[in-house]
């Protein structure tokens, strides 16, 4: 007691004990809802459940002094962005407590998650926000070492700088090759988005160098726009292999670095490898994860389908059309909240309605996007028929600078929302 | 499942049963997202003014306004990026109930029943 006590801070310590004390928990005047992972989605539910009703004991979960965003980390590859712009603390969280720990337990049944140094804490109902682990059993030879080597940089942060660094390194006429993995993983444009940043890069600095994109698909998200941009801006410079020209990755290595395909090898200046994912380890041991690696949901209340009051919202959910972005993750918290506000009190939770919007930057002013609006629909979420879509194939410049005009702009709005 | 499976096939127009049926749950649920499916998710773009965003604030917006402005969205009347693409996802009471939270005064859309 004494040690979680000096762990969590002011009114969720007094909950934490009061839960302890009292298994009749659903009666408490001020439940606890924990939220494990402080990114997109869990920074967004944490806020939103307290904005939703003050009474509740919001507990916020997460390790790390400080979030790396990964949208617009793809400009910071190319030289465009610095990493702090990337960089949000946590110190604007008000009156949620925040524990700086990570949950590495969850035992479903006495409604209890197990901290990194042995404590524990109650909840009412917990919200699971991990994001994604990278596969490192996937791929024959890529592991955390060869990481280190051939960066995956899908988690911003120190990848995210040594890929820049191996990039601004490389002499002119280099080849980089990104591997991109097969569906789902986390942002489905962004691969691509990637690929033009860096051809962007190449073309401005190195310009006899060559991008090859060894792809586990035969087709991606806004494909078209960018294939055509592709063409338009980069014309030579980007090679794209999809699965059935033998663009799947089956073994790399980092000595060489190399990449196997089904049809032969590819030997790399720098390779970007983006391996399979699967939802964040807690998950697993939550038993709320499928043998998919993703968390199987409910479409109004993201409960989990396979434990009783335990939510999944963001990467690590999976529930239909919705695509894991940091928008969704937004979204798909505020809706998972209200539903937990609900919840708790007793009463039935709405029907969500809930937007995505992805943007990609091509080169700089040059923005597309793809939008879908969701709702509940056979126990899924399900894309609303007749809305969303990607920008224009033919759109003058003009439409392509206020894109990526917005773009910015959105992840002002969002970081601002999220980390306050 | 839900009323949604009503709502798919004529969904384009909004025209179907459903949408009454939506506002009916919305209408019985107390919370302020309950009060608005989906008006939660503009915010994720559509900051505060003081943002000085490109993306416009929603704040200080009359309802009927806002009612307005993505009825024109929807026929494609005023011109857009992607707020045509989101408008057409919502029907013309979804729409009403999102508008009608966005135009109230910043404490009272957080404000408990
Ligand atoms: C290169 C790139 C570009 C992208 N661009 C865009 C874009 O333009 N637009 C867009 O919408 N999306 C974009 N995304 C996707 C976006 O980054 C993710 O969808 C989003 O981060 C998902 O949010 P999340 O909260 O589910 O997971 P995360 O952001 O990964 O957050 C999970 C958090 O949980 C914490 N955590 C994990 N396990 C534990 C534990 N056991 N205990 C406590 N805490 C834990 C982690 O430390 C982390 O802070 C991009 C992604 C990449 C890789």
């Amino acid at each position: 007691m004494p040690s979680r006590r000096a762990l969590i801070g002011g009114a969720a310590a007094s909950v934490a004990a009061a839960v302890l004390a009292a298994p009749q928990v659903r009666a408490q005047a001020q439940p606890s809802v924990v939220v494990v992972g402080g990114g997109f989605a869990g920074a967004s539910c944490a806020r939103a459940l307290k904005q939703l009703d003050r009474d509740l004991a919001v507990t916020l979960i997460e390790p790390e002094t400080a979030y790396l965003a990964c949208p617009f980390s793809n400009a910071v590859l190319a030289g465009l962005r610095g990493i702090d712009a990337q960089t949000f603390g946590y110190d604007r969280f008000g009156d949620i407590g925040f524990i700086r720990k990570r949950a590495v337990a969850v035992d479903a049944e006495r409604r209890r998650v197990r901290l990194d140094d042995g404590t524990d804490i109650g909840y009412v109902r917990l919200v699971l926000a991990p994001g994604v682990d990278l596969r490192f059993d996937a791929l024959p030879g890529y592991d955390e070492a060869a990481a280190e080597i051939m960066p995956h940089a899908w988690k911003a942060g120190p990848q995210t700088l040594l890929l820049r660094d191996q990039l601004a390194a490389m002499p002119d006429g280099g080849v980089v090759i990104l591997s991109a993995p097969a569906n789902p993983f986390r942002c489905p444009p962004g691969p691509y988005e990637r690929a033009s940043l860096i051809a962007h890069y190449l073309k401005t600095s190195k310009p006899r160098s060559k991008l090859i994109i060894l792809d586990a698909k035969d087709a991606f998200s806004k494909q078209r726009l960018f294939e055509a941009a592709w063409r338009e801006l980069y014309p030579g410079l980007i090679e794209w292999v999809p699965l059935s020209s033998g663009g799947r990755v089956t073994e790399v290595d980092p000595a060489t670095r190399t990449l196997v395909t089904e049809f032969g090898s590819h030997k790399a200046d720098i390779a970007n490898v983006i391996p399979p994912q699967r939802a964040g380890r807690i998950a697993q041991s939550a038993g709320v994860a499928d043998q998919t690696g993703w968390c199987p949901i409910d479409p109004v209340t993201f409960e989990s389908r396979l434990q009783p009051a335990i939510h999944v919202v963001g990467d690590a959910a999976i529930g239909g059309a919705m695509p894991k972005s940091a928008f969704s993750a937004n979204a798909q918290a505020k809706a998972c909240a209200a539903a937990v506000a609900a919840l708790v009190r007793e009463r039935q939770p709405a029907q969500p309605k809930l937007i995505n919007t992805c943007y990609s930057l091509i080169a700089p002013g040059y923005g597309i996007s793809i939008a879908g609006v969701y709702q509940p629909r056979d126990g899924l979420l399900a894309e609303v028929e007749g809305a969303g879509g990607t920008s224009p194939l033919e759109a003058p410049s003009s439409v392509r600078e206020l894109e990526a005009a917005y773009a910015e702009d959105w992840f002002r709005t969002i970081t601002s929302e999220v980390f306050g | 499942m839900t009323s949604h499976d009503m709502m798919r096939p004529k969904n384009r127009r909004g025209r179907s049963f459903a949408p009454v049926l939506v506002a009916a749950l919305a209408a019985s649920a107390p919370t302020w997202a309950g009060a608005a499916p989906g008006a939660a998710a503009c915010t994720g773009c559509h900051g505060p003014a003081a943002l000085g965003s490109a993306i416009p604030s929603l704040d200080g917006h009359a309802a009927d306004d806002i009612v307005a402005q993505m009825q024109a969205f929807r026929s494609g009347e005023r011109e857009a990026t992607v707020m045509d693409r989101i408008a057409r996802g919502y029907t013309e009471e979804e729409t009403r109930a999102i508008a009608e939270w966005l135009a109230k005064p910043e404490a009272a859309r957080h404000a408990q029943p």
